[in-house]
């Protein structure tokens, strides 16, 4: 049986981890690949990168980050931040990632999403959304989640699944950075109307917030970052409760 | 010992040359046929799409070549798929090494699959001291239907072939390079073939 998957998220800049990482006794702790390396020991089933770098310098050095990790990690992992052509994600792909993920850049052409997945294979091409409800309407917004758009994230879920995204992942800046949970009633109204998988994100505070997100949300994965960084939450404990509540899982 | 990785444009070779490094050998990417006729052991790669990927192999001429290759080949994924019959994806007549077609999940699961499933039935050398339902890693929207080749099965919608072996030719639909210590275990057993 297909296994759901939770999937720590590491923030880079300038090729190290931006924000604080204290869940095991590392030598440096902003060194992305001893933390890649840790997780995927720990029982990550896969690892997202997300550039934050707004230098060309930074994504250089995210480039032989990539390189690195690929070197070393025998799972798999998805980049993303700063992509917006064609010949970025061949870059990445070319340097090991497996995965690259697409925001605002298939905000403002959403013709890219077509062009990867032509090019590429939709196995590699996760389209990322952060949305808000606002006034009961969830609205797709920009720029880590400050610009709003007239988008609504249901209808642009779709329109980007029709154009061969192979996976969604979903942010509620509603639920981002609270811990009070996943935004659960979104994320099953996307799993059931889309055909592909959906990545919940956002919320993330308790265990029982994952049994939720796999149970209610009917997400197909879990991503978070601070409760696993900080480990309030261990990757392995998780899973055993996931287990319990017959949530299938590969521990 | 001399592994090739085929490489003809198609998917993420850099892990699976990567993975060969973490076991200790070195696998060198070619698409010049005299060095693949030469290698001790062939790896096939592929991910994308079928019928472009085809078409890759047939201007390059190593459609004619890979299925009269006499060393231990394991195609990947993609690879996997091509060394069939045919697939349904854009129509494909494949290769014709495993007698088995290709075809696309339907919608009554979430396509592709991705993630972690686990294998079974297993039946092949390539498998030595690997466990029945061990994890492996994939990615795929259309699979092999059981069939006579098929050395380990997988449950997505229905039970299909993961894994096939038909003489020195092998196959895996899941990823060996990116699926842990098992998966790196299965790369070592190919060596050893």
């Amino acid at each position: 049986m297909l296994t759901k998957r939770i999937i720590p998220c590491l923030d880079i800049k300038n090729g190290r981890t931006v924000k604080g990482v204290n869940f095991v006794d590392l030598i440096d702790a902003g060194d992305p690949i001893i933390l890649a390396k840790q997780y995927a020991e720990l029982g990550a089933d896969e690892l997202v990168f997300l550039d934050i770098s707004a230098t060309l310098e930074g994504r250089k050095t995210m480039l032989e980050m990539v390189l690195k990790v690929a070197e070393q990690v025998n799972i798999p992992f998805t980049v993303g931040g700063g992509i917006s052509s064609v010949a970025d994600v061949a870059l990445l792909l070319k340097s090991g990632a497996d995965k690259v993920s697409v925001n605002s850049s298939a905000i403002k052409r959403p013709e890219l999403v077509n062009e990867l997945a032509a090019k590429f294979g939709s196995q590699c091409v996760v389209v990322a959304i952060d949305a808000k409800q606002v006034r009961g309407e969830w609205r797709v917004h920009l720029a880590g989640g400050t610009i709003p758009t007239d988008l609504n994230l249901f209808q642009w879920a779709k329109e980007v699944e029709k154009r061969g995204a192979g996976e969604i992942l979903f942010t509620s800046m509603n639920n981002d950075g609270t811990k009070t949970g996943f935004a659960n009633e979104a994320l099953a109204k996307l799993s059931t109307e889309l055909n592909i998988p959906i990545i919940a994100s956002g919320g993330a505070g308790t265990v029982q917030h994952f049994v939720d997100t796999f149970k209610k949300g009917k997400s197909d994965a879990a991503l978070a970052a601070s409760v696993f960084h900080f480990g309030e939450i261990k990757i392995l404990e998780l899973k055993q409760v996931l287990k319990e509540h017959l949530i299938p899982v590969r521990i | 010992m001399k592994i090739i990785i085929i490489d003809y444009g198609a998917g993420n070779i850099k892990s699976i040359q990567f993975a060969f490094k973490r076991l200790g050998f070195d696998a060198v990417l070619s698409h010049n046929i005299d060095e693949i006729k030469a290698a001790d052991k062939i790896i096939f790669p592929g991910v994308g799409e079928a019928s472009s990927a085809m078409k890759m192999l047939q201007e390059s001429g190593l459609d004619k070549v890979i299925p009269t290759l006499k060393q231990p080949v394991l195609g990947i994924c993609l690879g996997m798929q091509l060394m069939c019959t045919s697939s349904e994806e854009g129509n494909t007549k494949g290769l014709g090494i495993f007698d088995v077609a290709i075809k696309r999940f339907s919608n009554a699961v979430k396509v592709p699959q991705m993630g972690w499933n686990v294998i079974c039935n297993l039946k092949s050398a390539l498998f030595l001291g690997i466990k029945e339902n061990e994890f492996m890693y994939l990615v795929h929207s259309f699979y092999a239907e059981s069939c006579e080749a098929a050395i380990a099965t997988t449950n997505y919608e229905l039970p299909y072939a993961s894994a096939l072996q038909k003489d020195n030719f092998y196959g895996v639909q899941f990823h060996p390079e990116k699926s842990g210590v098992v998966g790196s275990k299965i790369l070592a057993n190919f060596l050893k073939l």
